[in-house]
Formats: C-alpha cells, sequence, structure tokens
C-alpha cells in the first residue's frame, strides 16, 4: 500500500478548510455557503484519519463518526432553514437576511 | 478604698424581665383581651417586680458590714445574664449590678411606677387603645430598669435609648393629633443630640480605659496617679462633658431642654412617670454613678454646676407666666432637675441622688394631681378657667397641697431636706471659673429658683383649687372627684412626699436633735463617699449652714406669701404687673424664644445642609452621574457597538475567524 506522508495529508486538509472558510465568508448562496461548511468539517474529518493512521490509535476514527453524525443533523436543520428562508423571501441570499439587525 | 464585695444573685434579671414579658404579652395579645386583663397584667407585672425588687434590696442590705473606714458598706448583687459580645480587648457582659444608688433607683422605679400603673387604670378608662399604652408604659419600666442596673455603660445605654424610644411612643401615643406627634418627634430628635454625645464618651473610654464595666472603671480610676490624671486631664474632661451633654438632652438641661415642655402632650400618667419621676432623671443618675470619673475633671463639674443653676433658674421664671397646669410642671421639672445638677456639680452626689428620689415623689404626685384635675374637668388643661375645685375634688386638692408645699421646701416636708442639702453644699463648695469664685453666684441663682418655685408652684395651686369656679357652666356641672384607682396613689405618694425627707436629715439639723443620722448618706456612702471626699468644702462649722437654711426657708415661704398676695384672693395686681413689664411679661411668655432661637439656627441650618445635600449629592453625584449617568454610558457603549450587529451572518462569521486566529496566535505564539 502506497504510504504518503503525513505532511501531505495535512496540506491537502488545510488547503480543504481554508477553501471551505473562503467560501463561506464570499458567496452569498445560502446553499453554497452550507456545502462550504460541509467541505471544512471534511477537512477536519481527513486530519483525524491522517493522525489515526499516522499514531496507529482507533480514537480519531471514532470522532469521524461522531463528526459525520453531527455533520448529518446539522445538514437536516439547515436545510430546513433555507427552506424556510425561501418561503418567505423566494431567495436563499444570505445578504439579504438581516432581520434580526440591531 | 477597699474593695466591694459583689454577691451572685438570680433574682436580679427578674426585676427587669417582668415588666418585658408584661409589655410583650400585652403587646402581642392586648387587642384581643379583655381590658381588664391587659390592665392587671400590666399592673401586676410592676407589683410583683417591686416585690422583688424590695426582696433584693433586704437583701443588700442584710449583706452589710464596717468598712475600714467605719462606714457602713453593703457590697453588691451582681448577676451576669451572658455575655453580650467580645471584640479583641474588650468584653461586654450583660451584666446587672444592684448596689445602694441603684437600689434606690430601682425603688423609685417599680413602686412609683407601680402607682402610675394603678392611677392610669382610672386615668385611661375608655381610651381605645387601652392595651398599647400598657404596653408601652410597661416596655418604658423595662428600658429604666436595664438604665440603672446596668453595670456595664453599654447595657446602660441600651437603656438609655430604650427610654427614649418608649418616651416618644408615648408622647406621641395620641398619634391622630399632628401637634402631639411631632412633639415626640422633637423628644426624640433632641435627645439623639444627647445621645450621640454619650457615644462619643463611651467610645473615649473603651480607647483610655479599656473597658465599659463600671466596677472595672472604678479600679481604673481610683489606680490613676495624679500625674496620670494631669496627663488624661484633657481626656478626662472631654468624656466627662461629653456624658454630661448625653445627660442634659435626656435631662432637659440648657440647651437640650426645649423638648421637656412639649412632651407634655403625652397622656399625664405619662408626664408623671416619664418627664418627671424616673427617666428625666437619667441623666443625674449617670453622673452619680459615674461620680469617680467626673471628680477629676474639675472644668467639667463647674460645667454641670453653672448649667444646673442656670437651667433652674431660667426654667422657674418661664413657669412663673405659664397657664397651661402641665406646662407649669413641666417648667418645673426642668427647674428641679437644674437643682439636681446643681448638687451634682458642686459634688455633692448624694443631694442630687436624694433630691432626684424627693422629686420623684412629690412631682409624681404633682403631675398625678394635676391629671386627676383634668380627668375632673374633662381635659380642660387651662388654669384661667380653673378655681374652687377644692370643693370638688377634696382628696386631689389636699395631696396637691402637700405636693405643694414639698416642693416648695416647707419646713419638714420633703423638699425642704434635699433642697437645703443642695443649696448648703452649693455654698460651701469653693467653685472657681477662671479665677472668680462662684459658690455664692450659684448660691443666690439656687435660692431665687427657690424662692420662684414656691411662688409659681402656689400660684397654680391657688388658681386652680381655691377662689371662685371660672369653668363655664357646663363643664362646672360635670367635674367630679376621680375614681379610686386614682385617688389612692395620690393618697400614697402624699404620704411619701410628705415625710419622704426625713430619711436625709442634714447633718446639722440631726447633730441639734441628739445625733439623728442621715440615713439616705449613710446608705449611698458605699457609692458616693469615695467621690464626695475629692472635695474639701469650706465651712466646717454649722454657721452657715443655719444661714443657709433658713435664707432657703424664707424665699420658700416668701414665695408662697407672694403667690397668697397676688393669687389668693380676686386681685388686679398681676395683671397690672404683666402689663407693666410688658417686655419682660412678653420674653417670659414666649420661653426667652428660645424655640424660635433654634428654629432659625439648628433648624434652617440643617434644612440648608438638606437643600446642599439634595442638590449636589443627590440629584447631581447619585441621580445625574451614578443612576442616570449608568444608563447613558450604556446607551453610549451600545451606540457605538451596534454597528457590528449589521445581520450579516457572513460578518459574524468573519468575526468569528478573527476571534479564532487570535486565540491561537495568543496560543501558539
Amino acid at each position: 500500500m502506497l504510504s504518503l506522508p503525513l505532511s501531505w495529508y495535512l496540506m491537502l486538509s488545510a488547503t480543504l478548510f481554508v477553501m471551505g472558510a473562503l467560501g463561506l465568508l464570499l458567496r452569498r448562496n445560502a446553499i453554497v455557503a452550507f456545502m462550504c461548511v460541509e467541505v471544512m468539517l471534511n477537512a477536519v474529518n481527513l486530519t483525524f484519519i491522517a493522525f489515526s493512521k499516522y499514531h496507529q490509535d482507533y480514537t480519531g476514527q471514532v470522532f469521524v463518526f461522531m463528526v459525520i453524525a453531527v455533520a448529518a443533523a446539522e445538514a437536516g436543520i439547515g436545510l430546513a432553514m433555507i427552506v424556510n428562508m425561501f418561503r418567505h423571501k423566494h431567495s436563499v441570499q444570505v445578504d439579504e437576511a438581516t432581520l434580526l439587525r440591531h | 478604698m477597699q474593695d466591694i464585695p459583689i454577691y451572685e444573685f438570680t433574682l436580679l434579671g427578674w426585676i427587669a424581665l417582668l415588666p418585658l414579658l408584661g409589655a410583650i404579652f400585652n403587646g402581642i395579645l392586648g387587642a384581643r383581651l379583655p381590658r381588664a386583663l391587659v390592665s392587671t397584667v400590666a399592673a401586676g407585672a410592676m407589683g410583683v417586680a417591686f416585690i422583688l425588687s424590695i426582696v433584693a434590696v433586704w437583701t443588700l442590705f442584710q449583706g452589710r458590714f464596717e468598712g475600714a473606714d467605719g462606714h457602713t458598706l453593703y457590697g453588691a448583687l451582681y448577676h451576669n445574664v451572658f455575655t453580650w459580645f467580645e471584640v479583641g480587648s474588650l468584653r461586654v457582659d450583660f451584666e446587672l449590678l444592684l448596689d445602694p444608688l441603684s437600689a434606690v433607683m430601682i425603688l423609685i422605679i417599680t413602686g412609683v411606677g407601680f402607682l402610675i400603673h394603678v392611677y392610669s387604670i382610672g386615668y385611661m378608662e375608655g381610651d381605645r387603645s387601652w392595651w398599647r399604652f400598657f404596653t408601652y408604659l410597661n416596655f418604658f419600666v423595662f428600658a429604666m430598669l436595664m438604665l440603672v442596673l446596668g453595670d456595664n455603660l453599654v447595657v446602660l445605654f441600651l437603656g438609655w435609648e430604650g427610654v427614649g424610644v418608649a418616651s416618644y411612643l408615648l408622647i406621641g401615643f395620641w398619634y391622630e393629633d399632628d401637634e402631639k406627634a411631632s412633639a415626640g418627634k422633637k423628644a426624640f430628635i433632641v435627645n439623639r443630640v444627647g445621645d450621640f454625645a454619650v457615644l462619643l464618651a463611651l467610645f473615649l473610654l473603651v480607647i483610655y480605659a479599656g473597658s465599659l464595666s463600671v466596677v472595672e472603671l472604678r479600679e481604673w480610676a481610683s489606680t490613676l496617679s495624679p500625674a496620670q490624671v494631669t496627663a488624661l486631664g484633657g481626656v478626662l474632661t472631654a468624656i466627662c462633658i461629653l456624658l454630661f451633654i448625653g445627660c442634659t438632652g435626656k435631662s432637659a438641661q440648657i440647651p437640650l431642654f426645649v423638648w421637656l415642655p412639649d412632651a407634655m402632650a403625652g397622656p399625664t400618667p405619662v408626664s408623671a412617670l416619664i418627664h418627671a419621676a424616673t427617666m428625666v432623671t437619667a441623666g443625674v443618675y449617670l453622673i452619680a454613678r459615674l461620680n469617680f470619673l467626673f471628680v477629676l475633671s474639675p472644668t467639667a463639674m463647674t460645667l454641670i454646676a453653672v448649667i444646673g443653676g442656670l437651667t433652674a433658674f431660667f426654667a422657674a421664671t418661664i413657669g412663673v407666666v405659664q397657664n397651661d397646669i402641665k406646662k407649669v410642671l413641666a417648667y418645673s421639672t426642668v427647674s428641679q432637675l437644674g437643682f439636681m445638677f446643681l448638687a451634682v456639680g458642686v459634688g455633692s452626689f448624694f443631694a442630687g441622688v436624694f433630691h432626684l428620689m424627693t422629686h420623684a415623689f412629690f412631682k409624681a404626685l404633682l403631675f398625678l394631681g394635676a391629671g386627676s384635675v383634668i380627668h375632673g374637668m374633662h381635659h380642660e388643661q387651662d388654669i384661667r378657667r380653673m378655681g374652687g375645685l377644692k370643693d370638688y375634688m377634696p382628696i386631689t386638692r389636699w395631696t396637691f397641697l402637700v405636693g405643694c408645699l414639698a416642693i416648695a421646701g416647707f419646713p419638714l416636708f420633703s423638699g425642704f431636706f434635699s433642697k437645703d442639702e443642695i443649696l448648703w453644699y452649693t455654698l460651701a463648695n469653693v467653685h472657681l471659673l477662671g479665677g472668680v469664685n462662684l459658690s455664692w453666684f450659684l448660691w443666690f441663682l439656687a435660692l431665687g429658683t427657690a424662692f420662684l418655685t414656691a411662688f409659681y408652684m402656689f400660684r397654680l395651686y391657688f388658681l386652680t383649687f381655691e377662689g371662685e369656679c371660672r369653668a363655664d357652666e357646663k363643664t362646672r356641672s360635670h367635674i367630679h372627684e376621680s375614681p379610686l384607682a386614682m385617688t389612692l396613689p395620690l393618697v400614697v405618694l402624699a404620704v411619701l412626699a410628705g415625710f419622704g425627707g426625713f430619711v436625709g436629715i442634714p447633718p446639722v439639723l440631726g447633730n441639734a436633735l441628739g445625733g439623728l443620722p442621715n440615713v439616705m448618706h449613710d446608705w449611698l456612702y458605699q457609692v458616693i463617699g469615695p467621690g464626695e471626699a475629692f472635695f474639701a468644702y469650706r465651712f466646717e462649722g454649722y454657721g452657715m449652714a443655719w444661714m443657709s437654711m433658713a435664707a432657703a426657708t424664707a424665699s420658700g415661704i416668701g414665695g408662697i406669701a407672694l403667690a397668697w398676695l397676688f393669687y389668693g384672693k380676686p386681685s388686679d395686681v398681676p395683671g397690672a404687673m404683666a402689663e407693666k413689664a410688658a417686655a419682660v411679661h412678653r420674653i417670659l411668655s414666649n420661653k426667652y424664644y428660645v424655640d424660635e432661637f433654634y428654629a432659625a439656627t439648628v433648624g434652617r441650618g440643617v434644612t440648608l445642609l438638606g437643600r446642599v445635600c439634595h442638590r449636589l449629592v443627590d440629584e447631581l453625584l447619585i441621580d445625574t452621574l451614578l443612576v442616570n449617568g449608568t444608563a447613558r454610558l450604556m446607551g453610549f457603549l451600545g451606540s457605538v457597538l451596534r454597528v457590528v450587529q449589521n445581520g450579516q451572518v457572513q460578518r459574524y462569521v468573519a468575526f468569528v475567524f478573527l476571534g479564532i486566529a487570535i486565540i491561537l496566535y495568543l496560543v501558539l505564539r
């Protein structure tokens, strides 16, 4: 089995994480922003896995399952919120949803 | 001085506790209980306390023994109820002490107190706050007993404040009447001024003597060497003067006497018990109790004597023109208290306490007699509308006459003996103020007071009981002698006022009559002897004593005679004199404008201070700066920070990232 050094995994993970973060900050579409959050979560998952293998310790993989479960729940709630938002505003642009300011 | 033995005596606690229990019982249940039960409990508690007091005093008497200097000593009964508090080296026990001085006081308080409770049953008949009256009265007696039994000055101070509260409650007893309610407030506030001084004196005592127990203070004072006394001179004088300021408040002396005449707004039995017989004499008691301290400060003693003499004289001059039967007695009380302070000021603590006792008898009698008159005349108090009451109220009249004779110092009545003692000691003690010998000045002041006292008391007597009745038809048809509950105390007090003086026969008379002892002085010697020993009296022989006694008697009888000339029969002399000396009369009628003076200076000063505080502290500091300032600051911060919260989720996320970045930087740095 091909074995890559730990730093490669971490670099990939960091790249994914920054991409997700930038997307979350810059994209106005709620669904895209949401997908960006998922990308960030999975970047973290990748880090967990990489360290798990590196340390020969399964705790990291257990955490990944936790994160996936939480991400699934979050996806459920998040999509429900986006659907509701669309019903109210006929739009899923996050910069238009500023009702709770001040 | 040898040590005074102290015996444990548990009963002491019960003497004070009984009136308190009575007050608590009536205070909680009184409104729902039948009137007869309320008054029986109240008077019963007093009666039992009186019997216990007799038992205690008898026990004290049984323990007598001959001291090293040949005088009879009695020791003291002592009961430590509990340790109140302990801070550092200061330990305050809730301790009660019965020595000959407090023995005299508790007998007066419970004895006269019991009579006045009985009297109140008749006098307060029909008052709707019956139970409240007896609750307050019992509470007063409790506080007063604390005052005289407390060995620790803190316990004494507890009683001192307690009687102030009771006095306030009872003066304003008929609180629906605005004037009466504010008379109560006046009494309380004026008293508080004095109480504050007492508190300061106690602090000084803690600092310099390290204890507040009278027994320990006495030891401390007796171990001071003359050099130490000189070194501590300023402090001792400050302590004594501060204590005396407290006395001027409680005992209505210049400058704090203004509350006592107004205190007559209370029910008459209250005036008799609190504002004549017991509470107002607390100041005299305090000085006699701490005589070992006061004798160390000649300045303070001189001040006390001068203030006492001046108060006696000026109050007497005001008393001459008053027309309210109770007001006359009130000024007379102020004046007689002045006499007592004169006595203790010249170092004759015995004469002060002796006059305190005889005054308790005859002034309680006079007040109760006045109450009987007021009761019989349906709340008429103006002596110009009285007259001829001797036919309607014979018992009241005769007992009142005894009281008048006693206070006027008519020979062989109680006031004669005590007043004579005071005059003689005043003359005999050399008092110096800035090198000027004051004894003659004080003596003439006292003699003038004795004359005025006899005059205004008999003016009161003649206008009230002799001559034609000046009441209107309707009132006259209702005048009646008071019920037995009221006349019985009058008779008992009349006997005491008549014969009470024989316990203190002055040595000049006693020797002339074949060695009659001065019982009272021997009894009190243990407490006040060492204090009196400080004073060198000028006259070894009895020549001056005879002269003083003759002068006092002559001025008393002269006053009576003048009153008879003016008021004994219809006469236009008083009216003509009032017109001729209109200015003097006006000043006297207005009580030297002291109240107006206080209102213009202290009253307006305090109002001004209040206004300044209101503007600066309340409005500016608290309202504007603190309360509204806090709100404004928060509002301002909010208006700055609200810019951040614009509803853009992505902006929030950016802040979150920023925060994480900062934390990471701090952690990984």
